[in-house]
């Protein structure tokens, strides 16, 4: 294959089958996909999670991940936060025409690892190559499809007041990273996206606690988007405490001198879970024992006072509201 | 500075000891303004804004850069945003703010002007040396916080013999703003809170007449709680005594002389000009012009720009706002024809606009 993505790659001739066999089976091939059919086989029953989400970060490449691990982190989790064990997933690759081979390489085999972490098979892909200028490098949809395993699945709009209000661990830790590498900004310390596969943990938690009302992972706006939307649809007020909240050092530097909040930062391998307070214990104890959750801590409460609204309860012991992201953040002028 | 140093600023049992003893002083309303808008976020997203005493008046001054940048500057640049040839760069702040007819720069950018979002003005040297073939030209809004960086961008690119940079010089000065505010008697304030970062290039004593001559209190302040809090309880004290003083707080970072090198290189760069407020109007040498030496750097002049007054928005009432008449609600476009999301003027579109941060975080 040549050193480059060429228009040819995406022709559906040979250069195509080339570069599936050659680079996307090597890395994603099991039964299903290795049958190179027009359509996979599956055998799918009772009540079914799907999800899709296309991938369009810039850059591809950042620490603690890339594209292509974000592209099977980002659907799986979102299945599994419907309380389902992540089965299937698909991916479509749209390419500039350009694109070095190694890139592509380093990003196919990511996205191995990330599947084979997951548990989950790819069953059906896709690759296009277009010209120069039409699309920023690379961009990846994936789609993902899973088996419910509770009922009533956890849903945005089932928080009820006087449910406890957990986060499996620190946030902002992508939204900084990804925005720090874009801007080739140095910080002192260093920092990392969190990207990870989380339906291990999601699984085990619902397994053992099914009456878990709500599972969301709070990707882009943050925290703070999330869980307005959770009061909304709900239509509960959540009183979060601002001291509990974890944020790493590091980003809280990060984001100060950017001007940042790290509450509007996007995550990518944390969750909110809300369930009721009798429940809340027994959930961080699951979530601590799992690395993925080690650092889970309870947040705020669910109550009926401002509802559909989030109000943050300051270090100082002030209330203020804490509304929805507008727009994207934008780093200040002084 | 470390965050764990920082702590030190924010002891909730501290905060809790002055407000009570406030809560036990204030004998009066007390209206304070707070110049800059990074301490009217610091107010509310600490908290602090609902546990003041509700006898302090808590009053967002002019001192947010974007706020104050005037419409018929907003236009000049979003003119010039999409001409060929141009890469226009500015700080994220701008992107939002509205000019005539419902333009800013994001629907400039998705019409295809070239805009580019940078963190520091020297950013913009290095996109002027990537783009050869086009001018670049930075959108200098700000006060004498980014002004002297600007002045060492361009004494840089002169240096280096970039000649591809041009800056559209916007910069305004904080202390005639507010002798403008203070001579103006339908402004009723007893003191204010002073921006931290600009005093840090200008020290303390440019705002000596802030006692002198109209005997009100002014304490350079820095932006954690307790920094606020004892600015604000100092002020309590003076009044009651009769004295006005103007004190610096935030002697972590603000020397008395403020940072004589930053300012050798801003006024061997720009001369003290006239300038027009959003909402206040024209303030004498309130602005900072590009001296005759390095026009070669100034888009004003070589666009032939003219920066002139003009009625303000229809209902808009960003000016009572920034001198500290009305509070944003009182304003009857807030939160109805007025959000974030769509702002009808720059006190809602800034993060640090005192409109923006009522409708962000205030509960009630
Ligand atoms: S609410 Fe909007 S229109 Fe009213 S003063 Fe504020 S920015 Fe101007």
């Amino acid at each position: 294959m040549s050193d480059k993505v060429l228009l040819d790659y995406g022709s559906g001739g040979r250069a195509s089958q080339r570069l599936i066999s050659e680079l996307f089976l090597k890395y994603l091939g099991n039964d299903e996909l290795n049958r190179l059919n027009d359509a996979a086989e599956l055998s799918v029953s009772g009540r079914v999670a799907m999800s899709t989400d296309s991938f369009t970060v810039d850059p591809i490449f950042f620490p603690g991940g890339n594209i292509g691990s974000l592209a099977v982190h980002g659907t799986v989790n979102d299945v599994a936060m419907m309380g389902a064990i992540p089965r299937y997933i698909t991916c479509a690759y749209i390419i500039e025409e350009g694109l070095p081979m190694d890139d592509l390489e380093r990003i196919v085999s990511a996205m191995g690892e990330a599947v084979k972490t997951a548990g989950v098979t790819v069953v059906s892909g896709d690759t296009k190559v277009v010209p120069k200028g039409a699309v920023d490098k690379i961009f990846i949809n994936t789609t993902g499809i899973g088996d419910i395993i509770v009922d009533p699945a956890p849903s945005g709009d089932a928080a009820r007041s006087g449910d406890a209000v957990l986060i499996s661990g620190t946030i902002g830790d992508h939204g900084l990273t990804v925005l720090g590498t874009r801007e080739g900004l140095d910080f002192e310390a260093k920092v990392e996206s969190d990207s990870a596969a989380l339906n291990h943990l999601l699984v085990k938690l619902v397994r053992e606690l099914p009456e878990v009302h709500v599972l969301r992972d709070p990707t882009r706006g943050g925290l703070a988007t999330t869980l307005n939307e959770i009061t909304t649809s709900s239509n509960v007020c959540c009183e979060l405490d601002e001291n509990s909240i974890p944020v790493k050092p590091e980003v809280k530097g990060g984001c100060s001198i950017l001007g940042l909040d790290p509450l509007y930062l996007a995550n990518e391998g944390k969750f909110l879970c809300v369930l009721p307070e009798a429940h809340a214990e027994k959930a961080l104890e699951i979530m601590r024992a799992d690395p993925l959750g080690k650092d889970a801590c309870r947040i705020g409460t669910m109550t009926d006072a401002n509802p559909g609204k989030v109000v943050m309860l300051t270090q100082l012991g002030g209330k203020r509201l804490l509304g929805m992201l507008e727009g994207e953040q934008l780093p200040r002028i002084c | 500075m470390s965050l764990e140093f920082l702590q030190k600023f924010r002891d909730p049992d501290m905060c809790r000891k002055i407000l009570d003893k406030m809560e036990s002083e204030l004998d009066r309303d007390l209206r304070f303004m707070e110049v800059c808008g990074t301490h009217t976020v610091a107010i509310f997203q600490s908290g602090l804004r609902s546990l003041l005493p509700e006898r302090i008046v808590h009053l967002s001054g002019p001192g947010c850069p974007v706020c104050v940048t005037h419409e018929s500057e907003v236009n000049a640049f979003l003119d010039l945003a999409g001409r060929a040839g141009i890469i226009m760069a500015t700080f994220g702040d701008l992107m939002r703010v509205p000019g005539d007819g419902g333009r800013n720069l994001k629907k400039a950018t998705a019409d295809g002007a070239r805009v580019k979002v940078v963190y520091s003005p020297f950013d913009t040297l290095k996109l002027a040396k990537e783009n050869p073939g086009d001018l670049v030209i930075f959108i200098g809004v700000g006060f004498e916080t980014t002004a002297p960086t600007i002045a060492a961008t361009m004494k840089m690119a002169r240096e280096q013999g970039v000649d591809n940079l041009r800056i559209l010089c916007f910069h305004k000065t904080v202390p005639p703003a507010l002798d403008a505010l203070l001579s103006d008697e339908a402004i009723n304030i007893d003191g204010f809170i002073l921006p931290g970062h600009v005093s840090a290039i200008i020290g303390v004593k440019p705002y000596d007449f802030i006692a002198e001559k109209y005997s009100k209190s002014a304490v350079v302040t820095g932006f954690e709680p307790l920094d606020i809090l004892q600015s604000l309880m100092q002020m309590i004290d003076w009044r009651k005594k009769g004295e006005a003083h103007v004190v610096n707080n935030y002697t972590r970072i603000v020397g008395a002389n403020g940072n004589q090198k930053a300012l050798e290189i801003m006024y061997e760069v720009f001369e003290p000009a006239d300038a027009l407020w959003r909402g206040i109007g024209l303030i004498p040498g309130s602005g900072l012009e590009i001296r005759p030496e390095w026009e070669q750097f100034d888009a004003k002049k070589e666009f032939g720009i003219v920066i002139k007054d003009c009625p303000p928005l229809k209902g808009c009432k960003c000016g009572d706002i920034l001198k500290g008449i009305k509070q944003p609600n009182e304003c009857p476009l807030f939160g109805k024809a007025c959000t974030p999301a769509n702002p009808v003027g720059p006190c809602m579109v800034s993060t640090e606009g005192s409109c923006a941060a009522y409708y962000k975080y205030k509960l009630d």
